[in-house]
């Protein structure tokens, strides 16, 4: 079995696949570095990510498919889910293997994995705006934790600084330990000591926050009781449009 | 914030849940001068309430005061609660804050009538220029239009605002005339016209002028209560249906009636909101605006009224067995979209993928197809199931209905033996 390791980034993956078609050798398994403990007979073949191999995968993918379909293949990445490395691999061979464009054609086994993964990463990055709540600190940051199932929050991130022109924030994904400083200028990208954030409520310490912000989440939550009709009660319906996965950090479902 | 505020926020939310609008889609507001806010084109729930319901605008009323006594309403003159009103420069803070922490997408303001129509418009106008003058806030706000407001007062709102909406809330004016002396059609009717008017004027001269402020964005919406009064369904589709041609509403709400003032003898004594009739109608709602369909075909005079059993695509499939099977592999898109079970999202599918091969089945079950409701009304490359009218449909409703009833968690499992069972009478 040929077993491909990388390093996990997105340019380590189409390294992988550069490396795949020089030597004429495909992988019958991909495992990200972090996630590989060594079994006994494992003969892995490590690949070294070499941007400029990476690129010429890429130019070549653009030649090839749609603006769209190429924003596909980085978001199936972003999924993390254990196929989706071999699946990207399949439909890049797919695309360099047809003639004609292959992209709409959802008969394909391939063609639609891909499809319904990417809908599931897109509906998940959907989601950040909706389900982030940030809490004012004492030194005017605004600050929110979050904790997407797929690693969605590069793909957000611009919704917030277009939003929120005039404040400071912070984004932070505290289930991968890494999230986004705007700072009213720029967006960097930062991991931090995290010990001052309560896994629990995703909430800083309470003397990290703002004097008022306590009265405010009062508000928020006395309008989220006001505003329900009790006559019309429909639990299911409510955690079917609001997974309980994301209850745990807002506000007012606490 | 003083507790003020928050008893305040209590009354004036309460006071406004009973309008379901909370729709903030449609506008494209973006941020300028590094503001705050903006309006996406598509519109972002931020919760779900216990009811289900989204809560993407903070949905608050002005004042609960009211001079006007319709009987539906739970503010209505007689009714002895308490009453409260919001400064414009508290609202406008409130909003802010709200909106700072992503609670919500902006604002939905609405009001009692205090005083007269003019001066409740004059104060909600207010809050909106706070907000987009001193707040420089560029996100959503939909503003409700008092009935009888002057057109004037009207214009300077829909500057400042994304969408308007005028409630008609009764569906004929005979039972309005009823259950709302203070109001009238006209009062409703004309608010309308001059902001349908006004939007259509702005897009000419926004063609011209690139310039031309935007007015009224995304457009205008309004609501109907369902159930409170006798009208059916073809009445109230009749009149949805009209006002999408004629007005160019962007949506109308359907909202079953919440008996609110059990005393009022003009109105039904009901057990439960006619929340299945509601759903119903939504459906239906849906079949007018993306399904291609005409409201002759959902509700006529020989069926005036949903069928609350099956939903409304479902019933036309059944009385209309002569239109069926329909070829998956060769039918327009607007007749794929007529088979029960198809939605939008697979019927695009199903089209953009059959120019590289013919469907079976199998494709259609992976695309989204809900294969046991439309294969009684479709034909494949290969499949050669019982159609609707080898079935008949009076038939295919039974069988439909039965499995309906059985407990939800059974029907996942035994998929299997069901199609057997369901054509069991075949052999």
């Amino acid at each position: 079995m040929n077993l491909f390791i990388y390093d996990g980034s997105f340019e380590g993956l189409l390294s992988l696949i550069f490396e795949a078609y020089d030597r004429k050798v495909f992988p019958d398994k991909i495992i990200r570095k972090q996630q590989y403990t060594k079994a006994i007979f494992d003969e892995p073949l490590e690949i070294v990510t070499n941007n400029a191999q990476g690129e010429r995968v890429w130019r070549g993918l653009q030649k090839k498919l749609s603006h769209e379909s190429l924003s596909m293949v980085y978001r199936v990445f972003l999924s993390e889910l254990p196929e989706a490395d071999m699946l990207i691999l399949k439909y890049v061979k797919l695309v360099f293997d047809s003639k004609q464009r292959i992209e709409t054609n959802f008969a394909n086994e391939t063609v639609l994995q891909m499809t319904q993964i990417w809908q599931k990463v897109s509906r998940e990055a959907h989601r950040v705006p909706m389900f982030l709540r940030f809490a004012l600190t004492a030194d005017g940051i605004y600050y929110a934790s979050y904790e997407p199932k797929y690693d969605v929050l590069s793909l957000i991130i611009d919704h917030f600084k277009s939003r929120f022109a005039d404040q400071k924030w912070i984004i932070f994904d505290i289930k991968r330990r890494y999230g986004y400083h705007f700072d009213g200028l720029e967006i960097q990208r930062i991991t931090f000591e995290d010990d001052c954030i309560d896994k629990k409520t995703g909430l800083p310490d309470a003397e990290i926050l703002a004097t008022d912000e306590k009265a405010y989440t009062a508000l928020w939550k006395t309008y989220f009781k006001a505003i329900n009709i009790e006559e019309r009660k429909n639990l299911r319906l409510q955690k079917q449009l609001m997974p309980k996965r994301f209850w745990k950090l807002l506000p007012e479902m606490n | 914030m003083n507790t003020n505020t928050l008893d305040k926020l209590k009354i004036l939310a309460n006071a406004a849940k009973y309008d379901v609008s909370c729709s903030s889609s449609g506008s494209n507001r973006p941020n300028t001068n590094k503001g705050i806010g903006d309006a996406a084109p598509w519109g972002i729930c931020h919760s779900f309430t216990e009811d289900g319901r989204c809560v993407s605008l903070l949905k608050i009323m002005l004042t609960n005061v009211c001079m006007y006594d319709c009987a539906y309403c739970i503010n209505r003159r007689s009714n002895d609660i308490p009453r409260t009103t919001f400064t414009a420069i508290e609202l406008a803070d409130l909003t802010i804050e709200f909106y700072r922490r992503n609670y919500i997408e902006g604002l939905f303001l609405s009001s009692g009538v205090l005083q007269n129509p003019d001066y409740t418009m004059g104060q909600m106008i207010e809050v909106v220029r706070l907000l987009r003058k001193q707040h420089r806030y560029n996100g959503y706000i939909h503003m409700k239009s008092i009935p009888g407001a002057s057109p004037e007062l009207i214009t300077q709102a829909g500057l400042l605002v994304d969408r308007m909406s005028v409630n008609i809330e009764i569906p004929t004016e005979n039972s309005l005339k009823l259950l709302a002396p203070d109001k009238s059609y006209s009062s409703i009717m004309l608010p309308m016209q001059s902001i349908n008017r006004g939007i259509l004027e702005n897009k000419e001269d926004r063609n011209k002028y690139k310039t031309t402020p935007r007015f009224v964005p995304a457009g205008q919406s309004t609501q109907l209560i369902v159930g409170a009064t006798p009208e059916n369904d073809r009445q109230i589709l009749s009149l949805a249906s009209t006002l999408y041609q004629s007005q160019h509403l962007k949506r109308v709400y359907y909202s079953g009636y919440i008996p609110v003032n059990n005393y009022d003898k003009r109105l039904p004594a009901l057990a439960s909101p006619p929340l299945v009739r509601e759903n119903r109608l939504y459906q239906a709602d849906w079949l007018m605006r993306f399904y291609f369909f005409n409201v002759d075909e959902i509700v006529n005079d020989a069926h005036p009224d949903l069928d609350l059993e099956l939903d409304p695509k479902l019933g036309f499939a059944l009385r209309n067995p002569h239109l069926y099977p329909i070829d998956i592999n060769k039918a327009d898109y607007e007749m794929i979209l007529r088979v029960p079970g198809i939605g939008v999202k697979s019927a695009r599918l199903i089209v953009a993928s059959r120019r590289y091969g013919r469907l079976n089945a199998e494709h259609l079950t992976k695309m989204g197809v809900v294969m046991k409701r439309s294969r009684y009304f479709i034909t494949t490359n290969e499949l050669s199931s019982p159609t609707v009218n080898e079935v008949q449909p009076e038939y295919l409703r039974s069988m439909i209905l039965n499995e309906k009833k059985k407990p939800r968690k059974k029907r996942g499992q035994d998929g299997q033996l069901e199609l057997f069972t369901d054509l069991h009478f075949l052999a």
